[in-house]
This record gives C-alpha cells, structure tokens and sequence, in this order.
C-alpha cells in the first residue's frame, strides 16, 4: 500500500433521514471543501444505498460503511485502502451507542429530541479522523446524558456514586 | 420517551422536525439569555443545541455574529451542569475558525482540564488543543505531559489523539513528549495503547532506525488492541517496503504471524499488507489467499466485500494462487450486496477458463445497470485483461463493450470502455473492423470531447489502412458539421490522414476540406488551411511529415495552434514553390513542431524550471532549455546533507541544479555550492552559490558547462563532485547563528552525463513514415551481442533507458513467446536533429541486436553507435 500509516482513519460521519435530508454530517478532512460538495456527495450516497441493506460499497473512490433503522440512515465514509472492518467499529460503535442512550429507539423523532446526546457522543468516537473510542459502554459512559433526565440535585448519592465508580 | 425541551419547542407528529425551520438570526436572538442571572441550564442547552445544529447544517455564520454568541457563551462557564459544560466545549471546537479572540477560554479550560471531574478532562484538553498555537502550547506543555500518562484512558487517549493533530503545526514542541508517550504506550487501556503507538510512529517516521527499534519492541512485547495490531502491520509493511529486505526477515515473519490473530480485523490487516507487497510469490501469498478465502463466507457482508476486493487484487498478478477460491466465489455472485457480487465475478472471470467467460458475461449483463460507475470501471478492466489472456474470445466481448457503451454512465466508465475497444483492436487485427464501426456510432452521440477527439484521431491512424476506408468518412465529417471546435479540429486532422493515405478518396477529402476552411473557429480554419494546401501537393515526404506525425491532435489541439498558424503562413507562401529542395524545408520547421510534441498541456515540469533557469543573470544567452532529466541522488538518503542534482541541458552548454537540503538543526550553511572535476573536455564555467542553507528548508545551487565543441561526440562524461560550504552552528530551538562560521566540504556520488540526456523523446505515431522523410542518407548499422541480458524484455528495456528515446509503435511490449523483436525508437537530438533507432533483436545464448540509426546529421548517427558500443 502506498499510504503513510496513519491513524486518520474516518473522513466523515453522516446520518441522514429517509428522506435522504442531512440530520448530522462531521467531514474530517478536506475531501469535500464546500458545502455544496458535501450535499452532492451526500445525495449521491443516499441514492446508491437508501434501497438496498447491503452494508459496504465503494463510492467516488470512498468506501463507505452503512447501517439503516427504520427512518435513518447511518454512513461511515473512509479512504478505498483503509481496513473496512476498522469503518465498521466506528459504525457498530455509533450505532450501539445511540441505541443505548435512546433505548433501543434509534428512529428520528427520538434522536432529534437528543441531539446534543448525538453531539457529544460522535465527539467521543471520532477526534478529527481518528478513532477516539470503539466501546459503545465507554462512550455512553462519556457522554454521561443524565439518565433519568433527573438534575444532579434530585440523583441519590448512591446514584452519583455509581456514575463515578464507572469512570475511575 | 424522554421529554427535555421545552414544552413550546415541541412539536408534535412524528414526521416533524423541531429544529427545521430554524433561523440563524432567531437563534442568535436566543443566545442573549446567556447573559441572564441565574443561568436556566436547561434553555441554555437547547439553544446550544440549535447553534452546533445549524453549524452542522452548513449555515454560514459571519465573524461578527460568531464573535458576539461565543463571548455570551464564555458566561455559561459558571454553571455546574455537565451536559451544558460538554456543549460549550463543542461550541468552542466548532467555532475555533469562525469567532474571533476565541483564546479568552484557555484559562478557564486549563483549570478543567486539570480539576477533579474526570468526566470534563478528556474533552476540555481536545477543545484546547484545538485553539491552541505554538506559542501557547509551550504555556501548557506541563499539563500536556501530565495528561498523556494520566491514568484515566479517556484523559490519555485525548490528549494523545491532539498531540497528533498538533504535530503538523508543532513539531519541535511535541516531539519532547516522546518520553510520555512511550509511557502511555504500554498501558492496559487498548485505545491508549493505539494512540500512543500512532503518535510514537508520527514523531519518529523520518529515522528509519527508531522505527525499526520500536517495531521490534512492540512486536516482541504483543499489544492488546487490534486497532494498535493493525497500525504494527502497516509501519512493518512500509518498512519492509522502503528497506527491500526480502521476505525473510522478521518483519514478514510478523506481518504472518497476524494471520493467526483472534481479532478478524487485524487477519484481514495481515493478509492485504502480504497481498499488496510487491515480489510476493505464490508460495507466500497461500497463508493469505486461505484466510480470504475463509472470510468469502462470512456472514458479515463487510468482511465477504473486504476478502473478495483483496482476492480481486491477487488475481491481477497471480491468478492461479486464487484457483483455490473459484467454488467460494461462485457462490458470491448471487450476493445481495451488488459489489461484492460484481468483484466476484471479474475475480472469476481473471481466474476462470477460456469456457466458462461466456456463462460469467452472462451473469454481468444481468445487473450491470445497479451497480454503481466505480464497479463498471473494474467490470471493464477486468474485461480488458480477459481480452488479453483469451484473443479469440474478443467478439463475445466486443458485443458486451459496444452494449455497455450504449448505457448511461460517467466520463470514466466511457473511458474506460473506449479504452479498452482501443486496446483489443490493437492486440487483435481481425477486431479492428467491428470495433471501429462501434466507436464510430459511439461518436454520433458522445458529450465527452476527450473521447470523442481521441476516438477521431483513432480513425485517422486506423481507418485509411482498413479495406474501405470511405465508410468513416462519413462519421468523420458528420463531426465537423455538428461538434464543438476541439472536436471539429480532430475531425480535420483525420480527414487529412485519409486524404493523404487514399488516393481514390482524395479529391472528395479536398472537397470537404474547403468547406471546413469555411468555419468559424480560427483553428479549425487553420488546420483545414493548411492540410489543403500540403495534401494538394501530393508528395508522400510532405504528407509524412506534416499530416502522419505533423501533430498530436487528441492531446491538445489549442497547445499546437501557435506553431501550426506559423506552418501554415509558411507552408503556404513557401510549399507552392516546390522548386526548392524538400529536405531544406524540412530542416527550416521540422524542429518547431517536433519539439512541441512531447508537451502535455499546462507547464511541465520543464517549462517550470525554464522559467527559473531564465531568472538567473548568468544562465541568459544559453537558448532554450532542450531537456531537463530526472534528478539523481548524490547522497544516501539519510545523511546529514542531502543532494539531488537535476541536469538541465542546452544546445552547447549543460546546467547542472543541485537540490540541497540541511538535515542539521544546529547548522546554517552559506555559499554552498557543488565543484565539479570533469574527466573529459567539459568545461566549468560558472558556479551560481546557493547563498543560505538553514535546517530542513532545501536550496539550490547551479553548475555552468560548455560542452566540447571540438569534439561532437564526447556525449558522456563523468563528474566528480565535492560540496563546499562555510558552516555557521546555530542554537536549534531559535535557529541564531553564531558570527563565526568555517570552511568544510563533503564529498558526493560522481554524477554522469549520459547520451540519454542529449536526446529529447519524440512519439512519431507513424514510425514507417517517419523512417522513409528521414531518409537513408545518413544510415548506419552495426551489430551488438549483448551477452549479460537474458530475456527480450530486459534488453528492450535497457536500450530504451538507455538511449532516452521515445519507443514508437508499441515496440517497447515484446510479445510473450517470441525469440525475435523490432524495436522502433525516435528522438531529437541536441540541437535539433531528428534521430530515428530501429533495433532487430534476436534471442539465442544471450541477446543479439542489429541497430540501424539514421538521421539528418552523420555525427549523431555517429554518436549513436559509439555510446550502445
């Protein structure tokens, strides 16, 4: 292989709606400069992949990872000589993490409703291209969203407790 | 269901969504209750929320706007509230390049970077490192260090992953963390680990020694994380690569000892770095192709795609090793997932028999239009290699290309299938017919210029030579009344190669010709103008040198305009007079459109160091630059100074470029420059210094020399090359040198001048003619026995590299199983003579060679022949 190794691995991040409308998209480097270019690619990968359930495919010289769950649809993008099955760590990943923060309901109302929960957890998986964490425990530990949506007032101590014995 | 915005942002129907229609102004509107005491943590974040939304949208925000609701967001700091906190440190990533003055949050991200809640740290040293400067950095380079030995992985890990992301803009301040780094290497924490590695290999990839050291480490120790595992394997891989050591050493013994690794990730790493090296042979590539082979019937549809793209890429080179495979493949090309379907099969067809192509053909046509232009293009290629290892089945596969032609698809899937219609009616004769016809009715509806010039030119070169030319003309004219200029000029340029070529036709290529000298495009006028007035001549010299290898039309017909409008005035006010001598003629222009040739459009390289050259006062007066060669090392590639030299030749003089860079911080070089001790008549005549060589930022100095002029064909020389220099040290953090500097030298590689570097490549698309314009006035022939080459290849391959010239007619490709090859060759030599190189080569004991050279000059014919003696 004639690239430098690296740990750049991941080029974008995008989950898009059913109907191929941008709800999140991160490129990490500058394989799309423009927003323009991003939505092209981003039409572009939708129409390819939103009738199929096939997983991978190759697109524009990338290769892309995919997982689809009723209405969203989730993409990694990396380069054509990257491992596919590192993509897929940060896609299983993703997608594990956002199905424990939602219970188990990874639909778009409910992730539109969290998105700073989203935010923040893609924030703890991938830093700039580089995959920061593929343990969905340890990024919803991370992003630590309130549980209950109960204020840190209203938590017990053994409940705090039990948050911080996690991290240390 | 979790309910956390407020009750009026909350829409109702599930199909809504509550950050729609939004508007920036209305947010930022919002951002004021920022500024409110006490701070409402839940509003705060929704708002927060809505601000990274529309960022993530693409909305633009200007500076100002940016500047005002970052500020307002620095207050939020004083709460408590964890999820609020995080958002902000978002904010601050997210607005890092729009806002303006966005260092006022250091401090208060310092102090959370370094307080007791671990849950901030990890995030509030990324948001750092991400508005931090070099100047900065050193201000926090404590914390920094504290925090990569941290014993929390996520502190670790993120402080790691921003050192990387910090290497690019401070190296030299990172690179002190090494010690840190190697520390965090061997945690227990598998993230950590691989972070630590990948910014142990970042800091340390340009010494070879301490890559290998670390590899060694790392390789004997083990590692947890198969992330880290598949970092190992490519540093080894590259390793291996740039050291060429042979598969026996240990790093290959690792790279194989993967494919046994518990974790599918890091097998399937192993297997692609054994299959992607270069030189593996079958024996070695076995391990890999079985564990492939192995992932072929995983139920995980990204593992069968990663395993069978790999196989595809084995195939290329050695498809007997993938025989093994073919029944797993087999099964892949119902696969759901249509690329991996579309891999197996053009794996198949690469290792399949002559008998089962058309079952697999079959296969492909059946789905061809649901995958996606990238899968076409390597359905084509394979296609195109299957043409190649099967000849007889090149009318299954033309019917096939022609259809797929016919579909909708990109520039590079057209291409693509052009290309290879191309190259199987230049392997196979009996094809040329229907592939010619396909093309032809390919170009009555083709939006790609490219091809459609490149399919013309094509038709030119092709179609005069077939049994009935006149059925092309047709297509060819039909261009000219209804394409664009490029394409309109094309069509000319064929025309007249039919017209030249077929002298039945010509008198309706002339009457077709006038009308294009009608046109509104001055280039088509001016081609049209010209080809009239040599075709009318009707002289087979004329026609060789001005229509078959006059210019290079599917390149770039606008680049040849300049020097064609000056043909034509010539050709016309002179070529009527036909009284004159032709070859005169020829010698007065032929340059001007040869030495144009070879051009690519854009500056080359070469028309890039002209124009440096010519800044320099004491290069002006050398004429034009007639060839730059590649650069040559003078130096090992790791010591302390490096030097390429680039040779720059003109018509009586050679400059020499010596491309130097400084790999010690400590020194400042001046007046560097490179003497150069000549073993033959060569004189030096001017040494241009280079004035400053700091660390690392590479310099040039020159070489002036006059060529022998009493003596023609001392063509090769060899120099013996010293570096001079006065040497300053200099602190290497500040990069101040001291007042006092003292002489020293360093001794180079000799640099030889070969006769390669007197000849400029020249492709004459029609060697024949070219051959019989030069004429056999000059001809000298001479027979060689190349004892030490082997095999037909090697020499071809040696003579061209040798001489430097262009080889025509695809002669440079021996075909398999041959004991007998021509080899045709063309070139200009220094100052402008054509040099034509026909090479019979037989293979017995050994490699016999008959060379014949001609050309307009007998002492280059001389040289020639001197220097393959």
């Amino acid at each position: 292989m004639d690239t430098e190794p690296s740990l750049y691995t991941v080029k974008a991040v995008l989950i898009l709606d059913n109907d191929g409308e941008r709800l999140y998209a991160k490129y990490y480097d500058d394989t799309y400069p423009s927003v323009k270019e991003q939505k092209a690619f981003e039409k572009n990968i939708f129409s390819k992949t939103h009738r199929t359930d096939s997983e991978i495919a190759l697109l524009e010289g990338l290769t892309v990872v995919y997982k689809s769950n009723i209405d969203l649809f989730f993409y990694v993008v990396g380069s054509s000589h990257e491992n596919e099955l590192m993509l897929m760590a940060v896609l299983n990943c993703l997608f594990d993490s956002l199905s424990q923060m939602l219970r188990k309901n990874v639909e778009r109302r409910a992730l539109l409703e969290n998105m700073e929960g989203l935010f923040l957890a893609v924030d703890e998986i991938v830093d700039g291209g580089v995959i920061l964490e593929s343990d969905p425990q340890q990024v919803v530990h991370r992003v630590a969203l309130r549980g209950e949506d109960v204020p840190y007032s209203e938590q017990t101590v053994t409940q705090v407790m039990k948050t911080k014995l996690k991290w240390s | 269901m979790i309910k956390k915005f407020d009750k009026k942002d909350e829409e109702s129907g599930s199909g809504s969504n509550p950050f729609q229609h939004l508007e920036k102004s209305a947010v930022l509107q919002e951002a004021r209750i920022f500024n409110e005491t006490p701070i409402n943590p839940r509003r705060c974040l929704h708002i927060l929320t809505k601000i990274i939304y529309l960022l993530n949208q693409g909305e633009h925000f200007g500076t100002m706007e940016a500047t005002e609701a970052f500020f307002a967001m620095t207050r939020l700091f004083q709460s408590n509230d964890q999820t609020l906190r995080r958002m902000c440190y978002l904010t601050i990533k997210e607005m890092a390049n729009i806002s303006e003055d966005v260092i006022i949050v250091t401090s208060s991200l310092t102090k959370d970077m370094t307080g007791k809640e671990d849950v901030y740290r990890g995030p509030a040293i990324r948001a750092l490192c991400r508005i931090t400067d070099t100047t900065m950095l050193q201000a926090i380079e404590r914390y920094m260090k504290q925090a990569i030995v941290d014993k929390v992985p996520s502190v670790s890990s993120s402080a790691l992953v921003s050192s990387l992301h910090m290497v690019k803009m401070s190296y030299d301040v990172v690179k002190r963390w090494v010690n840190e780094a190697q520390e965090a290497a061997s945690s227990d924490n598998i993230m950590v680990q691989y972070h630590a590695l990948g910014l142990l290999y970042h800091l340390r990839k340009n010494d070879r020694l301490a890559v290998s050291k670390m590899l060694n480490k790392f390789t004997k120790s083990g590692l947890k994380s198969p992330f880290a595992y598949c970092m190992l394997i490519r540093i080894a891989s590259k390793l291996l690569e740039e050291t060429e050591a042979g598969h026996d050493s240990p790093l290959f013994d690792f790279i194989e000892s993967c494919l046994r690794n518990k974790h599918e990730m890091v097998v399937y790493e192993a297997a692609s770095a054994i299959v992607h090296m270069p030189n593996c042979t079958a024996r070695e590539l076995a391990p890999a192709v079985s564990v492939l082979q192995l992932f072929c019937s995983s139920p995980k549809a990204a593992l069968r795609y990663a395993a069978v793209r790999t196989l595809n890429k084995v195939a290329m080179k050695h498809p007997s090793a993938v025989t093994a495979c073919n029944l797993d493949l087999e099964n892949l090309i119902t696969d759901s997932n249509r690329s991996i379907a579309t891999l197996a099969i053009t794996t198949l067809l690469k290792t399949g028999s002559e008998s089962s192509v058309d079952r697999l053909m079959k296969q492909i046509s059946s789905f061809v239009s649901e995958i996606s232009d990238e899968f076409k293009v390597v359905v084509v290629q394979a296609i195109s290699a299957l043409c190649q290892k099967y000849p007889r089945k090149h009318s299954v596969m033309m019917n096939f290309l022609s259809n797929m032609l016919r579909d909708d698809g990109g520039f590079e899937y057209k291409r693509a299938i052009v290309d290879c219609i191309i190259s199987i009616i230049e392997e196979n004769p009996e094809s040329k017919e229907t592939g010619l016809a396909h093309l032809c009715e390919f170009i009555e509806d083709c939006e790609h210029t490219v091809l459609a010039t490149k399919i013309l030119h094509l038709l030119g070169k092709e179609g005069p030579r077939t049994p009935s030319p006149s059925k092309y003309i047709r297509f060819i004219f039909n261009r000219v009344v209804l394409e664009s200029e490029a394409v309109r000029a094309a069509a000319v340029s064929a025309l007249a190669k039919f017209g030249a070529q077929n002298d039945d036709l010509l008198p309706s290529v002339l009457v077709l010709m006038q009308r294009c000298m009608m046109d509104s495009d001055d280039e088509v006028r001016d081609r049209a103008t010209f080809y009239m007035n040599v075709l009318q001549q009707k002289q087979k010299a004329l026609n060789a040198a001005y229509i078959f290898n006059g210019e290079n039309t599917h390149c770039a017909p606008s680049l040849n305009l300049r020097a064609l409008v000056e043909l034509t005035r010539l050709s016309v006010s002179s070529v009527p007079l036909a009284n004159t001598p032709i070859t005169e003629q020829k010698t007065e222009f032929a340059p001007v459109a040869t030495s144009k040739l070879p051009e690519k459009p854009g500056p080359t390289r070469q028309d890039i160091y002209q124009e440096q050259l010519a800044a320099i006062p004491e290069f002006q007066g050398l004429g034009s630059l007639f060839k730059t060669s590649e650069a040559v090392q003078l130096t090992e590639a790791e010591t302390e100074y490096v030097v390429r030299c680039v040779k720059h030749t003109f018509a009586r003089h050679m400059v020499f470029q010596f491309d130097c860079t400084n790999t010690l911080n400590d020194q400042l070089l001046q007046k560097v420059m490179v003497q150069m001790e000549p073993s033959e008549a060569y004189e030096v005549l001017h040494y241009v210094p280079a004035a400053n060589l700091p660390y690392s930022q590479p310099g040039s100095c020159y070489s002036l020399v006059r060529l022998p002029e009493d003596d023609p064909t001392a063509v090769s020389c060899t120099f013996s090359c010293t570096l001079k220099y006065l040497v300053k040290d200099c602190d290497p953090n500040t990069g101040e040198p001291d007042d006092d500097g003292y002489d020293d030298e360093y001794v180079l590689e000799d640099l030889e001048v070969t006769v390669a570097d007197h000849i400029q490549k020249v492709l004459k698309p029609n060697f024949a003619a070219a051959w019989d314009e030069v004429g056999d006035d000059f001809e000298k022939e001479e027979t060689f026995a190349l004892a030490s080459v082997r095999t037909l290849d090697e020499a071809v391959g040696n003579i061209i590299s040798f001489l430097g010239m262009q080889p025509c007619e695809r002669s440079d490709k021996v075909p398999e199983n041959k004991n007998s090859h021509i080899l045709f060759l063309a070139g200009v030599f220094r100052g402008g003579h054509d040099v034509l190189v026909r090479s019979r080569l037989a293979l017995a004991d050994g490699v016999t060679m008959q060379v014949t050279v001609r050309s307009s000059d007998e002492t280059v014919v001389d040289i020639i022949l001197a220097s393959v003696g």
